[in-house]
């Protein structure tokens, strides 16, 4: 009895979580699209300086990181495809596993501990500071004010990042391809282009967005959520990290199996 | 068409307190914290509300505000029964009210001067220079003249005070709530800010809501002062009513009487829920 009680406890927590970051999403949403048309500021300024720093500022790490997993993706390849003698065909492995898998996963993973975390103390911070309260006093609306510039910087520069990061990723095989595999640069890139379709880049990119959405709601829920005290920004911000990548990984496999079922056979 | 008597209601209210509250009931889950309070704040009236820690004097302040739900009762501020305003109804009275908080919540990633910009900017239509004005003319005021590019971390106690007041003060409101104003602040520093509030009510005539637990600061700022313990009001008056109350929780309060020691955790407990006196000896 004690079993199934708390395993009802523990699905209605869940979903009333998922029923607050959808309610998350939704609000900053609303103020991104819609209340714009309604007369009120989007904060484009603010939205700008997130993108810098949810984006800009990442490519660095997230051009290294991919580099490395593409090589490895490579690395891996040739050792079973060399006993079938079909090296030739690791550099479009190396594209596909990049654009549809791994470069999304390894990109979000990388945004949300250089992000998520940040969006979970700053919003921490600011609740602890009672900030968010003088937001609500000047009649500005915590959800308009804080999350719609990160949500829109998010959606922006999630796909950007991500499509850098299956070129970096590409490049990485490449650089195997090229010293060991016996590829020229001009024949890995054709190769790799010969292997790839629209559908590859697209799924990945619509992942990549669906990435962006969960790491912004978790982070900023977490920041909201948090209690009094400043050990408590610590601990939204471990919480902000888990959660996001549980759930990053959680949406990779739903919408994984939606693109394989809707897949043209 | 409303009828006569809601004209007269509505116009009573306008014409009446600042702030008027019956019947107010807050709860804290299961623990009811504010027990059905009334009382009124007259326009243009500096109302301190005393309490000890834990209470509800915070919590009555965070209801006024709008940043605690009710869970019963009413509250009228310039006649309007916030509980039932729609959200945005209640951000156009917002607008109209101003808060220092206790440690400032003045936001770490803006200067001071974009902290006492930021709702004219996103509340009024006026130009980067005119607000540039208003902020230079709101630092004067709080006596922080040439401080507006500084980081809100490089401020002391006192002068972020000061910044979160000149922010409360930026959209020109109506009622000005204080929390703590001199709380963890040396003398010197109390008392000047103590001159501000009053400075401020004699150039402006704000109607001022004060808590705090400061008794020299209290009686000095004071047109009228209520007592809070345990989520009830135990006395309000003039600074010398209360001078004078015999009440016994005034007198606790105002001599500084301490509790007296607790033996064990449930005696703690009984005593925080009121089911024991705090003064049985």
């Amino acid at each position: 009895m004690a079993i199934t009680a708390a395993i009802g406890e523990a699905t209605i927590n869940g979903l009333a979580y998922i029923g607050g970051l959808a309610r998350l999403t939704g609000g900053a949403a609303r103020a991104v699209f819609i209340a714009p048309f309604q007369g009120k500021n989007l904060r484009l300024s603010r939205a700008v300086h997130q993108a810098m720093s949810v984006g800009v500022e990442a490519v660095p790490i997230v051009s290294l990181i991919s580099f490395f997993v593409g090589t490895i993706l490579a690395l891996q390849g040739a050792y079973q495809l060399r006993r079938l003698g079909a090296m030739q065909l690791v550099a479009g492995a190396v594209a596909i596993v990049m654009t549809r898998e791994l470069g999304p996963l390894m990109t979000a993973i990388m945004v949300i501990g250089r992000s998520g975390s940040a969006f979970a103390a700053e919003i921490g911070t600011m609740k602890v500071n009672e900030e968010i309260d003088a937001l609500e006093t000047m009649a500005l609306k915590p959800v308009h004010f804080l999350v719609a510039p990160k949500f829109l910087a998010m959606v922006l520069m999630m796909p950007c990042l991500t499509t850098w990061s299956d070129f970096m990723g590409v490049a990485g095989g490449g650089l195997f391809g090229v010293t060991i595999g016996g590829f020229t640069w001009s024949t890995y890139f054709r190769a790799t282009l010969d292997s790839l379709v629209r559908r590859d880049i697209v799924t990945g990119l619509i992942k990549s967005v669906m990435f962006g959405l969960v790491i912004t709601a978790v982070g900023c829920q977490e920041g909201f959520s948090t209690g009094l005290g400043s050990e408590e920004v610590g601990r939204s911000t471990t919480s902000a990290v888990v959660k996001s990548i549980f759930l990053v990984i959680a949406v990779d496999l739903v919408f994984t199996a939606l693109f394989y079922f809707t897949a043209p056979q | 068409m409303p009828t006569t008597r809601q004209t007269i209601e509505e116009r009573e209210l306008r014409e009446g307190p600042a702030i008027r509250v019956r019947d107010l009931r807050v709860n804290y889950g299961d623990r009811e914290i504010l027990h059905g309070i009334g009382f009124e704040v007259q326009a243009g009236e500096t109302m301190v509300i005393l309490g000890g820690s834990g209470s509800g004097k915070t919590t009555l302040l965070r209801t006024l505000l709008g940043l605690e739900r009710a869970n019963g009762g009413h509250i009228w501020i310039r006649g309007q029964d916030i509980l039932t305003l729609s959200e945005s109804e209640r951000d156009e009275l917002r607008k109209k009210m101003g808060m220092a908080f206790q440690g400032g919540a003045l936001f770490g990633s803006m200067t001071v001067g974009e902290n006492i910009a930021l709702p004219l900017r996103e509340h009024t239509e006026l130009d980067d220079s005119t607000i540039e004005i208003i902020v230079r003319l709101k630092l004067n005021q709080v006596n922080l003249t040439g401080f507006e590019s500084y980081m809100p971390a490089q401020l002391s106690g006192g002068m972020k005070k000061r910044a979160a007041i000149a922010r409360a003060m930026s959209m020109d409101p109506e009622i000005l709530f204080f929390d703590e104003p001199s709380a963890g602040l040396d003398p010197i520093i109390a008392a000047g800010i103590d001159d501000l509030i009053l400075k401020l009510k004699k150039a402006f005539g704000i109607t001022m809501v004060v808590v705090t637990h400061e008794l020299a600061s209290a009686f000095l700022i004071a047109d009228r002062m209520m007592l809070i313990d345990k989520g009830n009001i135990v006395a309000s008056g003039t600074p010398a009513e209360l001078r004078e109350s015999q009440n016994p929780r005034v007198r606790q309060f105002l001599d500084r009487v301490p509790e007296p020691e607790l033996t064990d955790e449930i005696d703690y407990l009984q005593m925080l829920t009121g089911e024991i006196p705090p003064l049985r000896q």
